[in-house]
């Protein structure tokens, strides 16, 4: 398996009269060829920073970004953080593509869905203007829409929520690119169209041996597709791993805290839903030890202040399954069993 | 369609009726003759009496008000033998003071009105979409402050301050535009006379509108350029430029050419400081001298044309938008 995407020690802050805000800190994670990577958090926890930043769609001036973001290209590769504007414009919609949360607002309401299609490809394909029409049908047809020919002719108004985000997806492979950055591309879905997309977008990777970037909050979404998770808080990841480790033996308590507010059918109607106590901390003033301290019932379990104090590393006893906490490994191991087992009996 | 139209002109035509009775109305309560403003000084009661007769004003209000309404449709003769004489259709009345048919003096200054605000719109326009661009793409940079200060002068500076302004340097300390003594010359007859007797007219009407028109447009690219679909625009590799002149723009476009509809139906009403100062024979003009001197049949014409040219414009705009905008179906 090739690799794809190679980002490592991302920073991205953005300077405001009240300080810098480290949206993103020290971000690190390979995707490969035909794999699914989902970055899971809260709002706020830099996932859409992370996936603007591949993009390069921050603008100089209001973003500063550092660490480096390899995208392979052909046989070569680019880093995004040092590459000129128009270098990165170039890989844009070719060598690496986006759909958004929104499929409402993000496709432009005066113009028809065919030309919007054809855009993209006739700006990577210079002279090819009239192919790019063909190809958006085809597109179109490719994602399930009926009668593309004539759906072409139309404008986004005259879509459904989940006929749109279809279009955003067929935008997104005018140029079949190897990178698919999905940013919560089923949050503004109903659940019925949300699988149909999930499914859709599976099947549309391994025709195109894409790598998808799966950007969510929705953790069920991510036990369906994902192949490797990274769970970010405050702009760190705080846990990395495959998806079955992730989900069945997690490592940091902000991932058990997540997967315990997993609201359950059983769960009886008296009972109240499970959450996280407290707020995140602000990006601004980012606290000395670990993010998670004032939240995190177990940091009795660590020595001393330390979680106070410090700042943990992403480590682990595995160098596939990664955590950031001072409590040690295996006491977590057999405290978060527990606690898995008694909320998912 | 069809009947969109309809409904929209049923509504124009009985909008109209309601402005002129109204108006009609203001003037026959106002404490003073109709008939003894028709001569002058020298005046008999006799030849009032004649007056009073010759132009209706013995009849019942409502009669007067029909009278003037089939004027409209059939023309109107006052006065007979001799004496007699005809103001064909359409006919707003007959003023005394200028001693003229309505629709004479109104055809005389509508060309005026129509040449000074349609100068003065695509002048506006261009500086002002353009600027608002400008500012937009430079946002708190030296371009964007420079711009704001056009925006703060052309807003808090009255167009007598203004247009007096450009009188005194333009035309008499430095001598650029002679003035005009020759008076309007229309487009057709000389266009380079033509734009020397308007250019300061409608230089000084832009810079009021260009201002407002800059902060417009400024705000409206600057709420598109974060717009969703722009995101989408540049994340397909679109160019920073085309993002701009095209997705960005075409955004802009439909208000602002909803707003110039309204401003130009406005300035057809009458400019009438404009057209004071620069001593312009159009439609403020016009309207002005009428309601100081009371002569209410001039008054009534140009506040119906001012209604209907507004009324009209409004409907042009909505069926301009549903070319503009996808959305909308007419």
């Amino acid at each position: 398996m090739a690799e794809l995407l190679k980002i490592e020690n991302l920073h991205v802050a953005f300077p405001t009269d009240d300080g810098l805000v480290r949206a993103v800190d020290g971000v690190s994670f390979t995707l490969n060829e035909g794999e699914t990577v989902a970055i899971v958090g809260e709002s706020g926890s830099g996932k859409t920073v992370t996936g603007l930043s591949v993009m390069g769609l921050h603008k100089r001036g209001s973003a500063q970004v550092s660490g480096s973001i390899n995208l392979k290209d052909g046989d070569r590769s680019l880093d995004i953080v040092t590459a000129s504007d128009e270098e990165i414009r170039l890989l844009r919609g070719r060598a690496v593509a986006m759909i958004f949360q929104d499929p409402m607002s993000s496709l432009h309401p005066y113009y028809r869905i065919g030309n919007q299609l054809a855009e993209g490809y006739a700006l990577h394909n210079p002279g090819k203007k009239k192919e790019g029409l063909k190809r958006a049908i085809e597109m179109l047809d490719l994602v399930g829409i009926a009668e593309p020919a004539e759906r072409a002719n139309e404008y986004p108004h005259q879509f459904s929520g989940g006929m749109r985000q279809r279009v955003m997806i067929a935008m997104a492979l005018m140029n079949s690119p190897r990178v698919l950055i999905a940013d919560e591309p089923t949050t503004a879905l109903d659940v019925t169209v949300q699988a149909q997309i999930l499914i859709l977008l599976a099947k549309l990777q391994k025709e195109f041996n894409m790598g998808i970037l799966l950007i969510t909050h929705d953790l069920g979404v991510v036990a369906q597709v994902a192949d490797k998770v990274s769970v970010m808080y405050a702009g760190r990841i705080v846990e990395q791993g495959s998806a079955d480790d992730v989900f069945y033996k997690p490592k940091a308590p902000y991932t058990l805290g997540l997967l315990k507010s997993v609201p359950r059918i059983t769960t009886h109607g008296s009972e109240r839903l499970k959450a996280i106590p407290g707020q995140p901390p602000s990006l601004i003033n980012l606290p000395t030890g670990c993010a998670f301290t004032d939240r995190c019932e177990f940091a009795s379990h660590a020595a001393g202040d330390i979680c106070a104090t410090k700042r943990p590393e992403l480590l682990g006893t595995y160098p596939a399954h990664l955590s950031r906490c001072h409590v040690l490994e295996s006491t977590r191991d057999s405290l978060f069993v527990k606690e898995l087992k008694e909320v998912r009996s | 369609m069809v009947n969109f139209l309809s409904r929209r002109i049923f509504y124009a035509i009985a909008t109209l009726l309601v402005v002129s009775a109204v108006v009609f109305a203001i003037f026959s309560l106002l404490p003073f003759d109709p008939a003894a403003l028709t001569c002058g000084q020298k005046c008999t009661d006799q030849i009032i009496a004649g007056n009073r007769i010759k132009l209706g004003f013995d009849k019942p209000l409502y009669i007067q008000y029909a009278l003037f309404l089939s004027g409209i449709f059939f023309g109107r003769s006052y006065g007979t033998g001799s004496a007699a004489f005809e103001c064909p259709a359409p006919s707003f009345g007959y003023s005394f003071n200028e001693n003229a048919c309505v629709t004479d003096l109104l055809r005389e200054a509508l060309p005026v009105t129509v040449s000074l605000a349609l100068g003065a719109l695509i002048l506006w326009l261009i500086v002002g979409i353009s600027l608002g661009v400008i500012a937009a793409r430079f946002k708190n940079k030296w371009p964007d402050r420079l711009s704001s200060i056009f925006v703060l002068l052309g807003t808090s500076l009255p167009t007598f301050v203004t247009g007096l302004a450009l009188l005194i340097w333009v035309t008499i300390k430095w001598k650029l535009v002679p003035l005009s003594l020759t008076g309007y010359t229309p487009l057709i007859e000389n266009p380079f006379k033509f734009v020397q007797f308007f250019i300061l007219p409608w230089i000084t009407l832009a810079i009021a509108y260009a201002a407002l028109y800059t902060r417009f447009t400024r705000a409206a690219v600057l709420e598109t350029l974060g717009e969703d679909y722009i995101r989408t625009a540049r994340a397909k590799g679109v160019k920073e430029r085309t993002v701009l002149f095209k997705h960005t723009m075409r955004a802009v476009f439909a208000p602002i050419i909803t707003l110039a509809g309204l401003d130009f139906a406005g300035l057809i009403g009458g400019a009438i400081i404009t057209e004071t100062i620069f001593n312009l024979p159009g439609l403020g003009r016009l309207t002005l001298r009428s309601t100081f001197e009371f002569d209410l049949p001039v008054v009534l014409a140009t506040t119906i044309l001012a209604a209907s040219v507004v009324i009209t414009m409004n409907l042009i705009i909505d069926m301009l938008y549903a070319v503009l905008d996808p959305r909308v179906r007419i």
